[in-house]
């Protein structure tokens, strides 16, 4: 089998797999963060149930944190290795750029998350509670830099700056470091990123308190009910705002990609001819072959408003492009696989859109102070999909990679580096195979693993309120166990 | 200052606080449930490395980072030559970190169990592995002039190609060595680090084992003239005495210190060549021919002289906050009254 294509399949499914895990370590760090300062500042204010409940919630939050924070750190890890791995000729083409990138994060990031992290979890009986508090937004920022630094490795492959070709070795030489970090790409994409990120927290905790307020059983006065409404609406806030900023930026983001990598965003809408006032097709069907659609669905003018920011602005079509990057690079295929281009960069914008619109929604059927009733004979239903919804996000964020990454080829790094050259020369099929099945076998068992956790955390209910008593070290933690159903678990949670 | 030997240091340094880290971990992973006979005290295994295993563990993104950063050629034919091996040490440490976290968070006898199984059979494999690893450092790779290992011919599917080395003397010996090692070393911390019986029996493992793994380490001495293996012999000997005498603290220093001194001499046996070739002089990957451009090594050097020592610090902060002795009792780290707390008005 074309090992070239085993190694891309590879590295496509270990890292599209750690990104299911990282957004929602980055945006659940945040919102954990978010809960317990609000139950600080409510504790001083002397709203004391509201400071319990924002606790509890926080906890509640936390620990979904460090079951997916687990799963993302052991793939990252994973991620860590695999430029040696399969992609060694990448490596020693790449390696004076993006290592020192790499050991940049994990010196500046990857040890203050998962320190941090531990500190904020097995430290609530130990420590202060300010700094206690403060650790966790340590990891928030930890998270947030990560996803930055690694981007503008990402960015350097999309848009190559701030370095130099050794004449001796032919190989990429590290530039300005500064330069690196602030590629027009990353500046445009980091907010992108976090953006969609946002959003896969914000649909996960909202599912979360939907499932529980569908699912009966709290009286619509209790204290799970509020707290459970106060989840739900916090997490369809978080969508909405998540889903408006992924917006604004991707709109921003496609026009710096089509400055940078036109042939991409020309893939995006299969545009063959270089054409005026551009079309965008929500849907198209073309026959096998063809180059015309037979049947779809145009907003006029709106691909050349997303390109250049005017509705009747010229954008380039693919064969104009592939023959311009032919007269650079020689002969060759310079157009990047169509359909995968084409559908990805509308289930991503699609798929994303149906979760903000699930949270306006939402937020509009609970508004002010209504609490969630839904038609009983619809109940059962909506309370199935449910459990879909936390899922809109992460493939939004999944197929938007697929575009970014698939969009590029040939090139692993635009216009410099073949992704065919990049394989590791020594690396046979049989290999790959071997380490691709075992990769999907533990990968499968890992993604069982946490949803069966996640199910029984969120089963489990509000936990007991959390609020470190460590003033001096001298007080254990009292649990507060006026909810009993849902009570034990909080020891639990905070035991190995 | 000369980059390439100082980040050659740092690099060997970050594989060493790894494995000495992670060496008590892996031990701790599957001496827990042999040393636990209830729940409650294999639970209070875990919760000895529960809170600083992931600290521990960034120890190798570091290492694994640092070498890739200022030695770009030797991380490339590193994990390129030992691919298989590779795979599956991350592949374990995925269970492994898995496991023991999701250990304690759900409460069902089977759920931990299944937990505890998958964590000792992942931590064993992993010490035999990366023990293994190490062996094989020592002989070097079938390293061709490009830096690569190629298949030979015949070979099952190409398969053999990064798994033969595994097969050698040397990546035997490693794999013995390094469970031996695991254990004396997970051993003394677990009963640094633990109270009552999981306190007294991991005394017992560490005396009755230290002196084996010291002997077969003289017997290598012997066998291959290392004299770094017998400083290991030596300390191992003082582990054993120690552990004897109810020394806990100087057990667990010299089980360090043994893993230490095993992974420098590994590390910096054929220097200037950094990681040998078996086929000739031409596949050597050298300290000088790896490293990165004067650039890429400035920038990581003033990183990390203005980063490191904080990430140290915080480190030892974590430590410090979770000091003291962990006991086979349910909750966390103290006692937990589950009192109704008078306090709050209003509930
Ligand atoms: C919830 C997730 C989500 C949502 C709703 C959107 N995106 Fe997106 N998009 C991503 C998540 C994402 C991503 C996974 O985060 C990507 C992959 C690479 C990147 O930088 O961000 C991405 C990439 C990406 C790229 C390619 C960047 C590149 O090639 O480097 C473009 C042009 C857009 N997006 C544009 C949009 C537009 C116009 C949207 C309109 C609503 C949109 N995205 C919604
Ligand atoms: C393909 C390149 C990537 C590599 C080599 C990589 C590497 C790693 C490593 C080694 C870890 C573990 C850190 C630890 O031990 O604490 C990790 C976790 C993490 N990575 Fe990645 N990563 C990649 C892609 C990404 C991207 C694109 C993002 C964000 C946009 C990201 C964000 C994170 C975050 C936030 C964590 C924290 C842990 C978690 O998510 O659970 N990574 N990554
Ligand atoms: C620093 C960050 C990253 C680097 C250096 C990087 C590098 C690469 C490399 C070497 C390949 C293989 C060659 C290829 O097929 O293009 C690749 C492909 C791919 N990457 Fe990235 N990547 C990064 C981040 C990500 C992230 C975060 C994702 C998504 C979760 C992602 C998704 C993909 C996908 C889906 C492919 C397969 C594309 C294809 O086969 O055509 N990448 N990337």
């Amino acid at each position: 089998m074309d090992i070239e294509l085993l190694t891309r399949l590879q590295f496509a499914v270990t890292t599209l797999y750690h990104y299911l895990f990282v957004p929602l370590s980055i945006s659940l760090s945040i919102s954990a963060a978010l809960l317990q300062s609000a139950s600080l500042v409510l504790d001083r204010r002397g709203a004391a149930q509201r400071s319990a409940r924002h606790g509890r919630l926080a906890l509640l939050t936390g620990k979904l944190l460090v079951a997916t924070f687990a799963v993302g750190v052991v793939t990252g890890l994973v991620q860590e290795f695999q430029f040696g791995l399969s992609w060694s000729a990448f490596a020693r083409f790449y390696g004076d750029v993006f290592g020192p990138t790499l050991a940049v994060e994990g010196m500046l990031a990857f040890f203050l998350e998962a320190t941090f992290l531990g500190l904020w979890w097995f430290g609530r009986d130990r420590l202060p509670r300010a700094l206690h508090l403060a650790t966790i937004w340590v990891v928030a920022v930890g998270t947030t830099i990560s996803a930055f630094v690694i981007l503008a490795a990402n960015s350097f492959m999309q848009n190559p700056v701030a370095y130099t070709v050794d004449e001796a070795t032919g190989r990429a030489r590290l530039g300005s470091f500064r330069d690196l970090l602030l590629n027009e790409v990353n500046l445009a994409a980091f907010p992108h990123t976090l953006a969609g990120s946002v959003m896969a927290g914000g649909a996960l905790l909202m599912a979360v308190g939907v499932w529980h307020l569908l699912r009966g059983g709290h009286e619509a006065t209790s204290e799970p009910f509020a707290a459970f409404r106060a989840l739900s609406r916090f997490g369809a806030w978080l969508t909405l705002a998540g889903g408006a900023a992924t917006a604004l930026t991707g709109d921003v983001l496609g026009k710096v990609i089509t400055r940078v990598q036109p042939m991409k965003m020309a893939a995006a809408e299969a545009l063959y001819e270089t054409t005026t006032a551009a079309p965008f097709s929500i849907f198209a069907y073309a026959p096998p072959g063809q180059d015309r659609p037979t049947f779809s669905v145009e907003v006029p003018g709106l691909l050349s408003f997303l390109a250049k920011g005017s509705f009747t602005a010229e954008v380039s079509g693919l064969k104009d492009l592939q023959e311009a990057y032919a007269a650079q690079f020689g002969p060759g295929d310079y157009t990047p696989w169509i359909p995968a281009a084409f559908w990805s960069f509308r289930l991503m914008i699609g798929v994303g859109v149906l979760a903000a619109a699930v949270a306006l929604v939402h937020l509009w059927v609970t508004r002010s102070g209504r609490p969630l009733s839904v038609d009983t004979r619809l109940a059962p239903t909506v309370l199935w999909s449910v459990p879909v919804l936390p899922l809109l996000p992460l493939a939004a964020n999944s197929f938007g990679w697929i575009f970014t990454e698939t969009g590029r080829q040939p090139w692993l790094v635009l216009g410099l580096y073949r992704t065919a050259d990049g394989v590791s020369p020594g690396l046979t099929a049989g290999e790959v195979l071997l380490s691709l099945a075992a990769f999907t076998a533990v990968y499968g068992a890992l993604a069982w693993a946490w949803t069966v956790l996640v199910t029984r955390l969120v089963r489990a209910g509000l936990p007991a309120d959390p609020a470190p008593r460590a003033d001096g070290g001298t007080t254990g933690t009292t649990g507060t166990t006026d909810d009993a159903d849902d009570a034990d678990d909080a020891d639990v949670a905070l035991t190995y | 200052m000369d980059l390439p030997v100082l980040w050659f240091g740092v690099a060997v340094l970050a594989w060493v606080l790894f494995l000495v880290l992670e060496g008590f971990d892996f031990g701790v992973g599957f001496l827990g449930p042999l040393l636990g006979r209830t729940d409650a005290e294999r639970g209070a295994a875990v919760r000895t490395v529960g809170p600083v295993w992931d600290g521990n563990e960034v120890w190798l993104v570091a290492a694994i980072g640092v070498t890739f950063a200022a030695f770009p050629d030797w991380y490339a034919a590193l994990l390129s030559g030992l691919y298989l091996p590779m795979v599956a040490v991350l592949l374990l440490l995925a269970v492994r970190g898995v496991a023991l976290e999701f250990r304690g968070k759900h409460d069902s006898p089977r759920w931990r169990a299944r937990c505890d199984a998958a964590l000792a059979g992942s931590s064993l494999l992993l010490a035999a592995t990366w023990g293994a690893v190490l062996g094989v450092l020592v002989d070097g790779l079938a390293l061709a002039a490009d830096g690569e290992v190629h298949a030979g011919a015949g070979a099952l599917g190409g398969l053999t190609r990064s798994l033969a080395p595994m097969a050698s003397p040397w990546a035997v010996l490693g794999g013995l060595a390094g469970v031996l090692l695991a254990t004396v070393h997970g051993a003394t911390f677990l009963s640094l680090r633990t109270t009552g019986v999981l306190r007294a029996r991991a005394r017992r493992l560490a005396v009755a084992t230290a002196p084996a793994l010291a002997t077969s380490a003289l017997a290598v001495l012997l066998a291959a003239g290392q004299p770094a293996v017998a400083a290991a012999a030596a300390l191992l000997a003082v582990t054993a005495v120690a552990a004897w005498r109810r020394a806990e603290a100087l057990a667990f220093a010299t089980s360090s210190l043994a893993v230490a001194v095993a992974v420098v001499a590994v590390f910096t046996a054929h220097l200037p060549v950094v990681l040998p070739s078996t086929l000739s002089a031409a596949g050597h990957v050298t300290l000088r021919g790896a490293a990165a451009s004067q650039g890429a090594l400035e920038l990581i050097s003033v990183v990390g002289v203005v980063v490191l020592p904080g990430v140290v610090a915080y480190q030892l902060w974590s430590y410090w906050v979770f000091r003291g002795r962990v006991a086979s009792g349910h909750g966390p780290q103290r006692e937990r009254t589950r009192r109704p707390q008078p306090a709050r008005a209003g509930r």
